[in-house]
């Protein structure tokens, strides 16, 4: 008998042996199979106030409810306490997040580890530049209040989680196309200014 | 004033046109805003809930309500809490015909629901008539949907709707079509396979915005298979010339730069397609020239641009000009104030280095300015390109480096990370051992707990077997100095377990080995180290184990041993564990005690932890015994399994039905046998190299067979059936051919080998002698050829860890060819340790007095290549291995090894595989473990970062950060009222 560090070679069953190469096989493939597909460039877009509050999120990769509050716990606690001469970028669980802050509203989108950082940040940009147009001089209390009309801008801009329109013009003619028809569903319906009456009795 | 000015806005809202939201929302909404603490929120929340659920249910409710009931859902789920109850309700509305209605319904159920949720069923008819409508709003509505919850399953059911809105006259609509496509084929690639010719035509249609939707799709495809896509390179190349020339409408321009988005995209597929092909790459260099020379370094978008240039110049084959041009860019950004440039150059100069390393040099400063900066984000790239610029000459800086941060962070995740790049490191480039063992002790240290259990393996078993080098002085050196450094950091408080047994391990080896300690010291030393982690059960498994070591050197070499009290109440102690293995070891050592030194010293041999154990599983050692019991009349064994099989066999020839149960014998050895075992002897010496022909034919039904399985599978199989050759061309022969050389030796015999001699003497006709000669003289050379396979295997031992090491797995792209390489050298080493281990084996004590060469080391002459050659080619190396089992003498295991897959082969067909690959596995464990663990490790590494979650602790940290953040109330906030762009 010849000794041995009781780690190196585990003396188990033939059974457990296949079992693990298989399992050594199962993760191969699976590694593979994650190469070849490749997931959306932004995985998720978050609006965050300075305070730690969920403003609008919209998740492109499927997250469980759980999973979201977690995230959402886990990247505020991490991006509010940067410093505003940090860079715009988190590295986070393997995924990057590029943010951006406007006022107190912070913006963020997950995206892929080789995606360009740079550019997702004027995607940032350019979603918050035609919410500016709609809202005129957008600010933090018209998304808070509107945030159905955020989404519909964010579905014009962003889908499948690409960029899907750079045209300002385009995303504005196509929203204002759809309002239009809010507008005349709207008379259709009750009156809103006898809603607003009640709201400020 | 602030409350006039926030009833302002509501007002303002409200006439804006919202929803028309009634006070309830926008009286939840305020709530929510001026909660003061998470709790407050949460109670808010959890009482809409409840409203919600009472009211969402009343029968005829107006569509009105209905939406903003849906809303107010959207809103909770947004907060974070569960509003399932309203999912039906939201997909119902998608049915209205009302397209107000139908659009909130889209909306909320892309929020609500993933692809695969069970509601989606009922909905994709509402999605296929939706399609189909005449208003293109709806069409949209319909198309976003379809975006986010159209699965694998549901595909087919809109694909040919989608596909007929290509030529839609609306380009919104043929925009968002492209788009849905293109994350069909994200869901299923093979589902639109057919439709590759309609994503190029989309690539010239009139809208820019449809264009630049068809380069998403597009990317995805090229990613994917390169070389079908060549020739859109042309057009690609004008695409982006135009582009970059302003020929855009200017609502595409962004800050004053053309279509910025679309010539990202547009680069980033050339850099894809000219990767590596020179034909391509010459038609890109002009336009990327121009793009770089004109670009504006002064706004962030024209740095995007800037950097993808750069990204797709290193890419795409090398052009010295552009390198230059992008070393210059880089420069800038390196330079620059502002912290994502610098970020965006650190990466940039990742990318540089692989195909020009000097551009780093003059970088060095900045590098190291990025390094010492406070920010996270910035020191871990900057790591990130260290770890790429690694080599053995600055190897020493950069793990220091490495270490250190390491030892400064509280994040598990990223500290799991960085020790596994520390360790991968110091393998692959160690300078000397002395450095690499303070460095494994450094990262152990520090994140002991978070690093692979396999690298403490690796590190005992390097500090065991020392470096292969030919001086044993220096390995007894590294080993005395391991000793003092694991006995100064003893002293430490709350070292990790892992750590804690490979000092344990190597006390336990080499604590007394220089003499400089004693053992009393050393034993208390272990004492001390089971008293302090007394919860640990392995480390005191270990510590027990390093004890008896210790006193079995002290009773070899001849010392008296007593045991120290603390040591005796130890061992008392696990004596009576509730761990049986701990009791077991105490045991054990007890029982070594009470022996002599000559047993203890063949019990436990000084310095032998590398050698192997073989394991003699069919108890070969008593064949003697049970060849006399046969003599004398005694029943041969059967095992139990077969004994039914052979009723109606005449009792003669049982000992034959037993050699044939195992199926694939059978049919080889159908010609009657005569019936005489004694006079085994002679025949068989000279039938054993006849027999070739048999297990030949044997063999290659046999990896027909296995290929015929495997043929079917994937890449994983291939390589499986890589190793399953090596297992056959290993022990397919020796079985037939090996009992012959012992036989000629010994008169003990294995009554199943010598019945099979005996029969297929019989079938073949004897012209042994000259083959006999043959085999003589490559058993004569064996010795050599092991010696220099053994020496061989240290040298490829380590080749092997560099390539696998250095193949950065985790980066999770292997290409498949890649991995093919990787496996055909997995089967080498794995070769080459069973020829070692066939050489260590201890040949029995009866064979000892042989005349067969099989002690002699004569000096090694072959060319060691050749030796691999012949490990890899059937042929050779089943004559090697035949003769290696031969000097051996281990004959009986080896057939028995061959017996027992090939016995299950016959069982089952999806069985054999794993059976006779875990032969492969089972013996490159048991000497390749160092290499086998780098391989492993390699993969190991980088499944934490993709699975493993942040812990509960960091979870919790974070938790009350927020809590605390949401504290203060955002009522009275002025911020709320600030522009977002002011």
């Amino acid at each position: 008998m010849i000794t041995k560090p009781v780690g190196v070679v585990c003396r188990k069953t033939l059974v457990n042996r296949v079992t693990r190469l298989w399992l050594w096989l199962w993760l191969q493939l699976q590694l593979q199979l994650r190469a070849l597909i490749r997931f959306e460039m932004i995985q998720f877009v978050l609006l965050i106030s300075r305070q730690g509050k969920v403003r609008l999120t919209k998740w492109y990769s499927p997250y469980s409810q759980k999973e979201r509050s977690k995230v959402i716990r886990e990247l505020s606690g991490m991006i509010l306490s940067r410093a505003p001469k940090q860079c715009n970028f988190v590295e986070w669980r393997g995924y990057k997040v590029v943010y951006k802050r406007y006022a107190s509203l912070f913006f963020c989108m997950c995206i892929d580890q080789d995606d360009n950082e740079l550019e997702v940040l004027e995607i940032i940009h350019h979603f918050v530049e035609i919410l500016d147009r709609y809202f005129g001089s957008v600010c933090e209390l018209d998304l808070i209040f509107n945030f159905h009309k955020a989404y519909y801008i964010l579905d014009e801009i962003l889908i499948a989680g690409e960029l899907q329109e750079s045209s300002k013009k385009t995303v504005a003619r196509l929203i204002a196309a759809q309002d239009s028809l809010v507008e005349t569903a709207k008379e259709e319906a009750s009156s809103l200014s006898t809603i607003i009456a009640q709201a400020t009795k | 004033m602030e409350q006039l000015k926030t009833i302002g806005r509501e007002l303002a809202m409200g006439s804006q046109g919202g929803f028309g939201q009634s006070k309830e929302f926008l009286e939840l909404v305020k709530s929510i805003g001026e909660s003061r603490s998470k709790a407050e929120e949460d109670r808010i929340v959890v009482r809409e809930i409840e409203t919600l659920k009472r009211r969402i249910v009343e029968p005829e409710i107006p569509k009105r309500k209905m939406k903003e009931y849906i809303i107010r859902l959207l809103y909770v789920e947004m907060l974070g809490h569960d509003a399932s109850f309203g999912h039906i309700h939201a997909v119902k509305m998608t049915h209205d015909d009302n397209l107000l209605s139908k659009r909130t319904g889209y909306l909320a159920v892309t929020l609500f629901l993933n692809d695969h949720h069970d509601l989606i069923i009922l909905i994709v008819n509402t999605i296929q008539k939706d399609l189909k409508s005449d208003n293109y709003l709806v069409v949209c509505a319909a198309l976003n949907a379809v975006c986010r919850l159209i699965n694998d399953e549901t595909i087919p059911a809109v694909l040919p709707s989608v596909v007929d809105l290509l030529s839609h006259p609306r380009d919104a609509v043929r925009k968002k079509a492209v788009m849905a496509l293109h994350h069909f084929h994200l869901k299923s690639p093979s589902s639109v396979s057919h439709l590759t010719s309609s994503f190029r035509k989309k690539l010239s249609d009139n809208d820019p915005g449809v264009m630049g939707a068809s380069l998403c799709p597009l990317f995805d495809l090229v990613a994917l298979d390169p070389n079908s896509y060549k020739d859109l390179v042309v057009s690609f190349v004008s695409i982006l010339k135009q582009v970059a020339e302003h020929r855009l409408p200017k609502t595409y321009d962004y800050h004053h730069i053309p279509a910025p988005f679309i010539q990202i995209k547009l680069l980033k597929i050339l850099a894809l397609l000219g990767s590596g092909d020179k034909q391509a790459s010459e038609h890109m260099y002009t336009v990327i020239g121009e793009i770089v020379r004109k670009g504006d370094s002064s706004s962030n978008i024209g740095n995007a641009i800037l950097y993808e240039c750069i990204c797709c110049i290193a890419s795409i084959y090398p052009n010295a000009k552009l390198l230059e041009a992008a070393a210059d860019v880089n420069a800038k950004f390196l330079k620059s104030d502002s912290h994502n440039l610098k970020y965006m150059g650190i990466d940039a100069l990742g990318r540089l280095i692989k195909i020009s390393p000097h551009v780093a040099e003059q970088h060095q400063l900045a590098v190291i300015d990025c390094l010492e900066d406070p920010d996270d984000t910035l020191k871990r790239k900057t790591f990130e390109l260290l770890y790429k610029m690694t080599k053995s000459s600055n190897v020493e800086v950069i793990v220091d480096r490495m270490i250190d941060y390491m030892i400064s962070i509280s994040d598990d995740h990223y500290k799991t990370y960085i020790a596994s790049r520390c360790v991968e490191l110091a393998e692959q480039f160690a300078p000397s051992n002395h450095w690499f063992i303070q460095t494994m002790n450094k990262v152990f240290e520090h994140a002991g707990d978070l690093v692979n259990i396999k690298v403490a393996h690796n590190l005992m078993r390097l500090i065991g077997e020392g470096f292969g080098e030919d001086a044993a002085t220096a390995d007894s050196q590294l080993r005395s100095s391991a000793v003092e450094s694991y006995l100064r950091i003893i002293g430490e408080p709350k070292l990790p377990s892992a750590f804690l047994q490979v000092i344990c391990w190597v006390l336990g080896e080499y604590g007394t080995a220089d003499g400089k300690y004693s053992a009393s010291y050393i034993t208390g030393k272990l004492c001390d180290i089971a008293e302090a982690y007394s919860n640990d059960e392995t480390v005191k498994a270990y510590a027990i184990s390093a004890l008896t070591k210790v006193y079995a050197f002290e009773i070899a070499a001849g010392r008296k041993v007593d045991m120290l009290s603390e040591c005796q109440s130890f061992v008392e102690e696990l004596l009576a564990s509730s761990s049986t293995d701990l009791q077991q070891r105490a045991y054990e050592l007890q029982a070594l005690i009470g022996l002599d030194a000559q047993a203890v010293e063949t019990i436990i041999p000084q310095d032998a932890s590398c050698e192997d154990i073989e394991v003699d599983k069919n108890l070969s050692f008593l064949n003697g015994y049970v060849q006399q019991s046969l003599e004398r009349g005694a029943q041969p064994y059967v095992p139990e399994d077969e004994r039914d099989g052979m009723v109606n066999v005449s009792n003669f020839r049982s000992q034959d039905q037993h050699e044939s149960a195992h199926g694939l014998r059978f049919e080889a050895y159908e010609v009657p046998k005569p019936p005489m075992p004694s006079k085994v002897v002679p025949v068989s010496l000279s039938s054993s190299t006849d027999l070739v022909p048999v297990p030949e034919a044997l063999y290659s039904r046999e990896t027909h067979q296995v290929s015929s399985v495997g043929a079917s599978e994937t890449a994983g199989s291939s390589e499986l059936r890589l190793k399953l050759d090596g297992v056959q061309k290993k022990w397919g022969r020796p079985t037939y051919s090996s009992p012959g050389s012992s036989s000629s030796n010994s008169s003990s015999q294995n009554p199943a080998n010598g019945v099979t001699q005996m029969d297929v003497a019989t079938v073949v006709n004897s012209k042994s002698r000259d083959s006999y000669d043959t085999r003589k003289q490559r058993i004569e050379i064996s010795p050599e050829k092991q010696k220099l396979a053994a020496s061989l295997f240290g040298g490829s031992t380590k080749t092997e860890k560099r390539s696998s090491t250095s193949n950065k797995i985790p980066k999770s792209s292997v290409s498949a060819a890649d991995r093919t390489q990787e496996s055909k050298a997995a089967v080498v080493p794995s070769e080459v340790s069973r020829e070692k281990t066939n050489r260590q084996t201890p040949p029995p004590p009866e064979l000892l007095d042989l005349g067969e060469p099989s002690d002699t080391v004569a000096p090694p002459t072959l060319d060691p290549f050749k030796q691999l050659e012949g490990l890899l080619d059937p042929n050779i190396s089943t004559s090697i291995n035949h003769s290696g089992a031969a000097v051996t003498n281990t004959p009986d295991i080896m057939s028995f090894y061959a017996e027992t897959p090939a016995s299950r082969e016959s069982g089952s067909g999806g069985y054999n595989i794993p059976v006779s690959g875990d032969n492969v596995n089972l013996l490159s464990e048991l000497s390749n473990a160092a290499a086998r663990g780098t391989t492993e490790e390699t993969t190991m590494t980088s499944l934490p970062q993709s699975v493993k979650g942040p812990n509960v602790k960091d979870a919790l940290q974070k938790d009350a950060k927020v809590r605390q953040m949401g504290v203060t109330p955002s009522g009275q906030n002025p911020n709320l009222f600030s522009d977002l762009l002011g």
